[in-house]
């Protein structure tokens, strides 16, 4: 049951990854992918009808986290505090900025918002790469099951840490590039005319920074937590995962070769779940580690809510997922083919 | 109180306070759109769906803010209140989690196509669009009046050697008998928010000599909804959450009248100021009885004041808890009164004509937002000093490694960015209602 858990975290952290990623991607890349008013519209057009319900994704994580392993998310929430209120108003930055934007036709207003969210769309994939570097790294729990630490210390991996070091910022830049990379191809895939030349173009050597960072990071990864790869052996779907991003990459490469945007889309949806995948894999049951001692790690084993409440919610979460799915299916149905910038009034 | 705990509740407060200041209006809109794409198909008038659109608008802006500023609240359950989060998340997780799955999802789905989607879908279709956001939000509302809840009143958990809860009955902590009455209170209040809203831009529009056809119609739906929220938020949901707390937090019904002394015949003061060092209430203007009738349905009945109760188990703001609970009560009677007004003089069309009354519906929408927030404070200021009814206390709940100097730089920082948030609001609703039901 733990573990049946702790994969139902990890594949909604997924979904969110793969979901609004893309839209943080759209984000980061629209001011320089589309120029002009109406291709912004079309940026916001190919995104708008989808982010909202992305970032549900990432609530729903919280959710399941709060309720499978309430000791993690309190140890966690309060103890990256002001990482946690960066991640917030970053949210609320980009909500407000693709909300508000069409509702007033001035040129400086509407510029204002393609700033607000190309800012917030490039912090937020830092910060959750930042997060996930933590992850990894390990932050110093102690024996109260708690911690608090700064944002930065002396950026180095040793104790005392910082939320910022040249490792977490290493994985934040890998996670900026990937969700960018993500994002153009999902904008290649949904627009037409100039934009969608740009996204082709910007893809390429995108995805080539993708693969170094990634390679970097592999060997970062083996000096900032080596039990990651001593589970290795042990742990067969962290093999699944690893192919499955190699895979994906391929078929981002693929796709990109026979200038086929959907499917390269696809593979880089692939590629983020299998790193990620490959991630959970190695850390089970650990889901958040401590510098200090191991035995203060809280894991997927030691800081569950119990068998009952686990039980409960997964029988509503079985119910609930495949018509949330089914949602998602019919918004990609009605909203099929490339989008259009739209008239005054009639979307974004 | 020791600082930490005061900035963290500080905060919490503030952030939720702000945040319901939307959603009640977008759950009020949601029935007022439901109506009025009901009626457009029913009667097939051009009108209502014209009402509808304009309302859509405000409704997807409102939306937009709500959904921005209640982000910050499921977040800060962990990183403001650690503790209560490791204690109680097992239990509350379970409806903070299936808020997620079952109503946001809904209504992100749902928004797009209601705002942007009437010529693609059609009539019948795009009237199901709203009602699936009208359904999405009102579900939304139960999660978290159902988490609220379990805090107000614990049924369905154990308690642990460690002190932590356990969920042992799901279907008990999701039918809490404390949480379908509070909710049925807060969701008559939030009609109440909805057609305020719609009755005022009908009566600006019709002071201005503007849009009569549709100023006509709003003042009439929102008068009528408005009316029979107010009676329906009084009778019978105040009442039996004023029974309930009787019954179950009778403590902090003691503070909620500024109630020391036990004794028969228990009066409500319609005004008064509480001093609570000298525990006595100054200028009092009473109503003896009313108050042993509400709680316990005679006006002899014995209502115990705070005396009878351990000096530690005492709501912890009792000045802000009583004007809470008065005004509440005050603004929830005005109310009633207001739109029992309009409705008589609907007929006949005599509403149009009365200038005076006009004015009062046109400057009345703020105040339900006021009763609700009162009415919210009541809730959280009577549980106090707990976090858990009876079981977890909110000097335990905090997150004790988080410290004064990072929850304050938040404070300053929501301070700032709500603030810029709500007068941006205010300018994009002052748009629309500046162009009118046709738009621009």
């Amino acid at each position: 049951m733990e573990m049946l858990w702790f994969w139902m975290v990890s594949v909604v952290v997924a979904l969110y990854a793969v979901m609004d990623g893309f839209d943080f991607g759209a984000g980061a890349l629209h001011l320089f992918v589309a120029r002009t008013d109406t291709e912004r519209r079309e940026v916001l057009g190919a995104i708008g009808p989808l982010w909202d319900g992305n970032e549900v994704w990432l609530l729903a994580g919280g959710g399941l986290l709060f309720l499978g392993f309430p000791r993690v998310l309190a140890a966690g929430f309060s103890g990256f505090y002001l990482a946690m209120f960066m991640v917030i108003w970053t949210l609320i930055l980009r909500g407000i900025s693709i909300e508000f934007r069409s509702h007033v036709s001035d040129r400086l207003w509407r510029a204002f918002w393609d700033g607000g969210f190309a800012l917030s769309s490039t912090l937020m994939p830092v910060l959750l790469g930042a997060a996930l570097g933590n992850v990894v790294r390990g932050v110093p729990l102690d024996g109260s099951g708690f911690f608090n630490i700064p944002l930065f210390t002396h950026w180095g991996v040793g104790n005392p840490v910082g939320i910022l070091d040249w490792y977490t910022l290493l994985t934040g830049l890998l996670v900026l590039a990937t969700l960018t990379a993500h994002g153009a191809l999902f904008l290649a895939w949904k627009t037409t005319g100039a934009v969608h030349r740009r996204c082709l173009a910007a893809a390429r050597p995108l995805w080539a920074v993708v693969a170094v960072i990634a390679l970097l990071a592999t060997f970062a990864t083996a000096r900032v937590n080596p039990d990651v790869y001593a589970r290795l052996p042990h742990a067969p779907l962290a093999w699944a995962g690893m192919a499955l991003f190699l895979a994906g990459l391929g078929t981002v490469a693929a796709g990109l070769w026979k200038g086929r945007p959907l499917l390269a889309f696809l593979g880089s949806g692939a590629f983020i779940v299998g790193i990620l995948a490959a991630t959970a894999a190695c850390v089970w049951p650990v889901m958040l580690r401590s510098t200090i001692d191991p035995a203060f790690s809280l894991s997927a084993l030691n800081a569950n809510a119990g068998s009952y409440g686990m039980r409960s919610g997964l029988v509503w979460w079985a119910l609930a997922f495949p018509v949330v799915i089914a949602y998602f299916a019919m918004l990609f149905r009605i909203h099929r083919g490339k989008v259009r910038a739209a008239g005054d009034g009639e979307g974004y | 109180m020791d600082g930490l705990l005061f900035w963290h509740r500080f905060q919490f407060g503030f952030t939720a306070t702000f945040h319901y200041l939307f959603p009640q209006l977008t759950m009020g809109l949601a029935l007022m759109i439901v109506i009025f794409k009901g009626l457009a198909l029913a009667r097939g008038e051009e009108r209502y769906n014209e009402a509808a659109r304009f309302w859509i608008r405000i409704f997807g802006l409102t939306f937009g803010v709500g959904v921005v500023t209640g982000i910050p609240l499921e977040f800060q359950f962990g990183t403001n209140w650690a503790r209560f989060s490791r204690d109680a998340g097992g239990v509350i997780g379970q409806t903070l989690a299936m808020e997620g799955m079952f109503a946001f999802f809904l209504e992100s789905t749902f928004l797009g196509l209601l705002v942007w989607g009437e010529r693609r879908l059609g009539p019948k279709l795009h009237a199901a669009t709203a009602l699936a956001l009208f359904l999405g939000s009102w579900l939304s509302g139960f999660f978290i009046v159902a988490t609220n809840a379990f805090m107000q009143h614990p049924v369905g958990h154990r308690v642990l050697a460690d002190g932590s809860l356990q969920l042992v009955d799901f279907w008990a902590f999701l039918m809490n008998p404390w949480g379908l009455v509070q909710y049925a209170h807060t969701m008559t209040g939030a009609v109440v928010t909805g057609s305020f809203v719609v009755a005022a831009v009908g009566a600006f529009w019709t002071l201005q000599g503007v849009h009569a056809a549709q100023a006509r119609l709003y003042l009439k739906a929102g008068v009528i909804a408005g009316f029979l929220g107010a009676c329906a938020a009084a009778f019978p949901t105040g009442d039996l959450n004023g029974k309930q707390v009787a019954r179950h937090q009778p403590v902090a019904l003691a503070a909620m009248e500024g109630r020391w002394k036990s004794g028969r015949y228990a009066e409500v003061n319609l005004i008064g100021q509480p001093d609570v060092a000298r525990q006595r209430l100054d200028n009092p203007v009473r109503l003896p009885g009313v108050l042993s009738f509400i709680a316990y349905g005679s006006f002899s009945s014995d209502v115990k004041g705070l005396e009878d109760f351990p000096k530690d188990t005492w709501p912890t703001e009792l000045e802000l808890l009583y004007y809470g609970f008065h005004i509440m009560v005050g603004l929830g009677t005005l109310f009633i009164g207001l739109m029992g007004l309009g409705a008589l003089l609907l007929r006949g069309g005599r509403l149009e004509r009365a200038r005076p009354l006009l004015w009062c519906i046109m400057l009345a929408f703020p105040f339900p937002f006021i009763a609700n927030s009162a009415g919210w404070m009541v809730a959280e200021l009577g549980r106090q000093p707990w976090t858990v009814f009876g079981l977890l206390r909110t000097s335990a709940g905090t997150s004790a490694l988080v410290h004064p100097g990072q929850t304050v730089f938040t404070i300053l920082g929501f301070a700032g960015l709500y603030l810029v948030l709500g007068l941006l609001y205010l300018f994009l609703v002052s748009r629309e209602v500046a162009h009118g039901p046709k738009g621009h």
